[in-house]
This record gives C-alpha cells, sequence and structure tokens, in this order.
C-alpha cells in the first residue's frame, strides 16, 4: 500500500510557544547559531489512494486555521 | 427548560454542568456521545474535559461524534448551545464558533479564579483551568468578530494568563445562540465555592430556547 508523510507546522506568524522554549534551552546546552525553532506534528500512514490525503488534512490532521500541513508519499 | 449534557469519553466536567442548569432553573439530562437523538431538549452544554483523550488536536476527534452532529442540527435551528472549556474546543473544531485554542503561551497548565467582562461590561468571576486556551483567530476575522458584537468573554486587565489574542475569553456565533468560553462557569454557582458569577452565563442563552 502506498505511503506517505504528512507534516504539519503551525502557521507562520503564530506564537510558537513550543519553539521558543526549545530555543530558549539551547545556549545552557552549550548550542549556538540556532533560531526559529518550531514545533510541529508528523503522521506516517498508507492509504491506497493518496490523493485523499489533502481532504484528509483539512477535515481532521491539521486544523487549517492555525496550521499548514505538507504530504509527502514515500 | 431542558439542558443535554454531552458525555464524550474523557468528559469531565459533565456532573457540574449538570448541576450548574439546574441551579439556574432548568432541567438536565447527560447525552452519550452516540447518542444522535437530541428530541426533548432545549439546549445543549458541550462540557469541559479530554474528549477522547484530546489525540490529535482539542476537541479535533469529537466533532465527529454522532451527539455532534445533532447539535449542529440544533445550533442551525437557533437553539442554545454552551460550550465550555473543551466544549469551547469542541465547537470551534465543528466549525459552529470561530476561531481556535493554541497551548497557553507559558506553556503551563493554568488553574486559577479569574475576572471576566461580559459584552454589557459587568465583570464575572469565573475559574479557569486548562493547558490549551489561548485563542487565536487572525486580524482580519477579530475585527469582523468584535464588529458584529461576537466577543462574548474578555479577560479583564491582567486576568489574560494564557495569551490569547485581544483578551478574548469566549465568544458567540452571528446568531448568539452558541457561545463557547474557556473559564468554567459551572464551577461558579454556588456560594460555597465564592462566586455565582457563572449562573449569568448559563442564564444568558435561556432567550434562545425555543
Amino acid at each position: 500500500m502506498p505511503k506517505a508523510r504528512v507534516l504539519i507546522r503551525p502557521k507562520e506568524g503564530i506564537l510558537d510557544p513550543q519553539g521558543k522554549a526549545v530555543e530558549r534551552a539551547l545556549p545552557a546546552l552549550g548550542f549556538e547559531g540556532i533560531g526559529q525553532v518550531h514545533v510541529g506534528r508528523m503522521v506516517e500512514l498508507e492509504a491506497d489512494d493518496l490523493e485523499q490525503l489533502g481532504e484528509l488534512c483539512e477535515k481532521l490532521l491539521a486544523n487549517p486555521l492555525i496550521e499548514d500541513y505538507e504530504i509527502q508519499p514515500l | 427548560m431542558i439542558w443535554g449534557v454531552l458525555q464524550f469519553p474523557g468528559s469531565c466536567d459533565e456532573r457540574d454542568a449538570l448541576n450548574a442548569c439546574e441551579v439556574v432553573g432548568g432541567e438536565a439530562r447527560l447525552i452519550w456521545h452516540e447518542e444522535r437523538d437530541l428530541s426533548g431538549v432545549d439546549g445543549v452544554v458541550v462540557p469541559g474535559g479530554f474528549s477522547y483523550g484530546d489525540y490529535l488536536r482539542a476537541g479535533a476527534i469529537a466533532r465527529f461524534s454522532p451527539a455532534m452532529e445533532a447539535v449542529a442540527e440544533l445550533a442551525a435551528a437557533g437553539g442554545p448551545v454552551l460550550g465550555i472549556c473543551n466544549g469551547f474546543q469542541v465547537l470551534c473544531e465543528a466549525g459552529l464558533l470561530p476561531g481556535a485554542l493554541l497551548r497557553n503561551q507559558e506553556l503551563r497548565f493554568i488553574c486559577k479564579q479569574a475576572d471576566l467582562l461580559d459584552s454589557e461590561g459587568a465583570t464575572l468571576s469565573i475559574p479557569m483551568k486548562h493547558g490549551e486556551g489561548r485563542y487565536y483567530a487572525p486580524e482580519e476575522m477579530l475585527d469582523a468578530l468584535e464588529a458584529n458584537g461576537q466577543v462574548a468573554y474578555r479577560y479583564a486587565d491582567g486576568h489574560n494568563s494564557n495569551g490569547s489574542v485581544r483578551d478574548i475569553a469566549g465568544v458567540r456565533n452571528e446568531r448568539g445562540n452558541v457561545v463557547g468560553l474557556m473559564p468554567h462557569p459551572e464551577h461558579a454557582v454556588d456560594p460555597l465555592t465564592g462566586s455565582i458569577d457563572g449562573r449569568q452565563v448559563f442564564e444568558a442563552l435561556e432567550g434562545f430556547a425555543s
């Protein structure tokens, strides 16, 4: 069965406190020069027809008001 | 007035919601999430908790339940619907209310008494308890909500601890019969717990019962 990976991330411009929390932790761990961290979700799935994934994302996997999604066939 | 209080797997505030409906002079019964028939019910409370474990996103799975189909029909017919906390998240996910609820700005679960202002400017003292209560809507949507008088409740100065845009604690649909808010009016109906201001949130919707 065809496989796909769906990446879901907060829309640009919306405060992403999870990303900020990761950024704030970096200096204490000695990491420098890393910024613009954003934390999202990844969904892996198998589907007979990958064409239906767009609708699936719109209706369930993502909330289009606050999240962008990207479908990657594997 | 007869209220129906939805109960999903993972709901946890439905008992207090039942009690609140009765305190304000109504009758109330529980409606299991698999029930599709709301006949005999004048209005619905979608209570707080963690419906279906809040997997994926808070409220995202609950919106597909049979009971929510019936709630959408009741809302379309102009019947009163009140979403509290997780219930507010469910109504937003279902498209019955505008906007979305995001993780609290400071990423911490917040549990405390908050002052809210209703549309008329009256102050209500009501507890809040949530991890994902940061109201968000795009700027143009917010402008439209304010222009239409759809901001039902705001956090008073210094009480917006979750980072909600424009201090919004609760919104209503255009018709006004569907209202959702993050704080918990059902926990503020008895003097024993410090405030009875929550009663007003229930009473404000009674006029929509047919």
